[in-house]
């Protein structure tokens, strides 16, 4: 493979983990809105290339999709939602940067050791993009466990969809099905979450999942 | 013949993909109920056609055989008796103002769509379109234990969808890995995710990557089976949701989520050099068991005690697939078929006796032999079925996973038995306070039909005492390809 293709492919991938990082000191919410639509911007690119040097003309709308739909609507949708329930103050992190932080590059040496141990024989552009991918997975796992806020939560999964993206679209000659299905399932996903925020807005004028957590139904 | 068994397929999947569209505009309630009954008898005929048809042969997307012959049945059946219990159970929530009019029609819309979702997962050859399938099914039953919109249930559907949203995703990244180890033998596009083509060639793919593939979809699919410690959602969703949905949960999602850890677990067996899946099976499944046990005894609310008690049994079931051989395979299946059936019935019962009683606290409900004799009655044969007791068919599953456990690895005998012991301590110990002693709580009849819960009960017993020969043929058949 030509040496720079590979190194453009590698450098948005590496970015994408990069930006993975940046949401998990974000303490604001807009600011994790923006720093989720720049991992969107910077997914669609990688995607875009991914076609380009595969030959995959298919994929390229899967990097319409994320730029048009994860970057711009989702982000601009979550901003008109959280101005309209008055909640631009800080996210409650349940832990501290710091501990986040060092999490986090344990998880990302945890996910580069076992892809790269297990894919020695893979196509080297593969296996990169399967362990960022991991990466990318795992660091939105983290962003989900260390919010109690809905909308960070719900942020958090998006990120981590975009891994899977990211790994699909690495994986050469998947079909067209699974990428149009995850693309898809975030649309549903985004409906259902909308319609869970207005619910529990209306009911409690709070979109913090902590808020909710008083129930257990054991505890009475 | 050909043009017609491919029929059968297509009516399991496009009957209730119809249904949903029709329910979705039809304003009545009870039409809407019946429309749903008749829906779902349809679609169980057709599922029992499977049996006497020519099959198709396994397609780029669709598959038929002996082992998913037994999941689609099980799945139609249970989606038919608890679409006559929702008719009656949704009609009295209507009455007491829990759910309107509007909300009843997308209640039944969204049931026939999570039942086409079961039926694609069963029938679908390709491992792209059957990780759809789960996630349709997963999202339209996040909506439906939503319904309620009380607090309550909003906190059990948030959690519902982002646990399950995380296993799905966990799930999908070793669908990836599955492709990726299939694709240097098979070749790039579709045939690299088609399970026929996958099962025949599994010998030649990479073992590590495949190994890793299979612990992503474990932990992905088994969050959706409920297995410790990943079954947080379970008690949960199982508790605010409409009764019927619990019913559905515990009998039959549960089940795909199975269903599809088993067909991975086939391909990996295909692999020698892969890791075992067994040790992790059986590991997961004894930890649920075993966990799921002691939670019991603490349980306040009716429906999550029966709730934690799926988690017990999903966990004897995955420990007797992942033990493995005929036996084992043959006990799983039997434990499966009896728990679906009995769990069902229990559900059916529970969610009777919570609507004359008005409440789901364990505390509040007393002797219920004595207040509602048929409902009570039925608790009861429900809760000794499921603890385990002769001479109902979950005693004669769960002896045989024993028993195939002492016969091959007798150590690991010794915590099964303990789980199952403790278990059955904490069901009979309720049971007693809830059907039996100084009748407490609403005492208004029950206008409903007992007919689900009574059949399902009536098979439970039945097949504890006798076993069609055909039966246990076809299921001894499976349990072999099972492996």
């Amino acid at each position: 493979m030509n040496g720079l293709t590979f190194d453009i492919a590698h450098l948005l991938a590496g970015s994408l983990v990069l930006v993975s990082f940046m949401m998990l000191y974000q303490d604001r919410l807009f600011a994790l809105i923006n720093v989720f639509a720049l991992h969107a911007v910077v997914l669609a690119l990688s995607v875009a290339w991914q076609a380009y040097i595969q030959d995959a003309h298919h994929l390229y709308i899967t990097a319409a999709i994320a730029l048009v739909f994860k970057a711009i609507v989702i982000p601009v949708g979550l901003h008109r939602i959280i101005q309209r329930l008055g909640i631009h103050r800080d996210i409650e992190t349940a832990v501290g940067i710091g501990p986040t932080m060092l999490a986090g590059i344990g998880l990302v040496t945890l996910s580069m050791v076992l892809m790269l141990r297990v894919t020695p024989e893979a196509d080297p552009l593969a296996r990169e993009d399967l362990a960022f991918a991991l990466s990318i997975i795992l660091l939105g796992l983290l962003v989900m466990v260390t919010r109690r806020n809905a909308v960070s939560q719900v942020v958090g999964f998006m990120s981590l969809e975009n891994g899977l993206v990211l790994a699909a679209t690495g994986a050469k000659g998947m079909p067209l099905v699974v990428e149009i299905s995850v693309a898809f399932s975030i649309l549903i996903a985004f409906i259902v979450i909308g319609v869970f925020l207005f619910r529990i807005r209306e009911r409690f004028d709070s979109v913090d999942v902590g808020a909710l957590d008083d129930y257990r139904g054991e505890r009475q | 013949m050909t043009a017609f068994s491919f029929n059968a397929v297509a009516a399991i999947l496009l009957i209730p993909a119809g249904a949903a569209a029709i329910l979705a505009a039809l304003p009545n309630y009870k039409m809407t109920a019946v429309v749903n009954v008749v829906a779902s008898l349809l679609t169980l005929l057709a599922a029992l056609s499977l049996f006497i048809t020519e099959r198709p042969a396994p397609g780029q997307y669709l598959i038929i055989d002996d082992l998913n012959i037994v999941f689609i049945v099980l799945n139609t059946f249970v989606g038919f008796t608890t679409g006559v219990f929702s008719a009656s159970y949704i009609g009295h929530e209507l009455e007491t103002g829990r759910l309107t009019a509007p909300n009843l029609r997308f209640y039944h819309a969204m049931y026939q769509i999570m039942m086409f979702g079961m039926n694609l997962a069963f029938v679908s050859n390709n491992i792209g379109l059957m990780w759809v399938a789960v996630e349709l099914a997963t999202l339209t039953t996040v909506l439906m234990v939503g319904i309620y919109r009380t607090h309550e249930a909003l906190e059990a559907a948030w959690k519902y969808f982002i646990l399950g949203s995380v296993g799905i995703a966990l799930a999908l990244f070793g669908t990836i890995l599955v492709y990726m180890a299939a694709q240097p033998v098979v070749g790039e596009g579709t045939n690299a995710m088609v399970w026929s083509v996958l099962i025949e060639k599994a010998a030649h793919f990479d073992p590590a990557l495949l190994s890793v593939a299979f612990i992503f979809l474990l932990l992905g699919y088994g969050t959706k089976v409920g297995l410790a410690p990943l079954h947080a959602w379970l008690p949960d969703a199982h508790a605010e949701g409409p009764t019927p949905i619990s019913a559905v949960l515990s009998g039959l999602l549960l089940n795909v989520a199975l269903y599809a850890v088993l067909r991975f677990k086939l391909l990996l067996a295909a692999s020698p050099e892969a890791i075992g899946p067994g040790p992790l099976m059986v590991t997961m499944g004894l930890t649920s068991l075993i966990f799921a046990a002691f939670m019991l005894y603490r349980r306040r609310d009716i429906k999550r005690l029966f709730a934690y008690s799926s988690i017990e049994h999903m966990g004897i079931i995955v420990f007797a697939f992942g033990m493995g051989g005929p036996l084992a395979n043959f006990a799983g299946l039997l434990h499966m078929v009896m728990h679906s059936l009995t769990k069902s019935a229990i559900f059916f019962a529970v969610g009777h006796i919570a609507q004359v009683k008005g409440t789901q606290k364990i505390s509040e409900i007393r002797g219920l032999t004595e207040s509602h004799p048929g409902l009570g009655w039925a608790l009861v044969i429900g809760v000794v079925a499921i603890a385990g007791l002769p001479p109902l068919g979950i005693f004669m599953s769960e002896f045989l996973v024993v028993s195939s456990t002492f016969a091959r690895h007798p150590w690991l005998a010794i915590p099964l038995v303990f789980g199952l012991l403790i278990a059955f301590g904490a069901l009979v110990l309720r049971l007693t306070g809830l059907a039996f002693g100084e009748p407490r709580g609403g005492t208004a009849p029950v206008e409903a039909s007992y007919v689900p819960m009574y059949s399902h009960l009536a098979l439970v017993f039945a097949a504890g005492i006798y076993l069609p020969a055909p039966l246990v043929a076809w299921f001894q058949h499976v349990a072999g390809i099972l492996g």
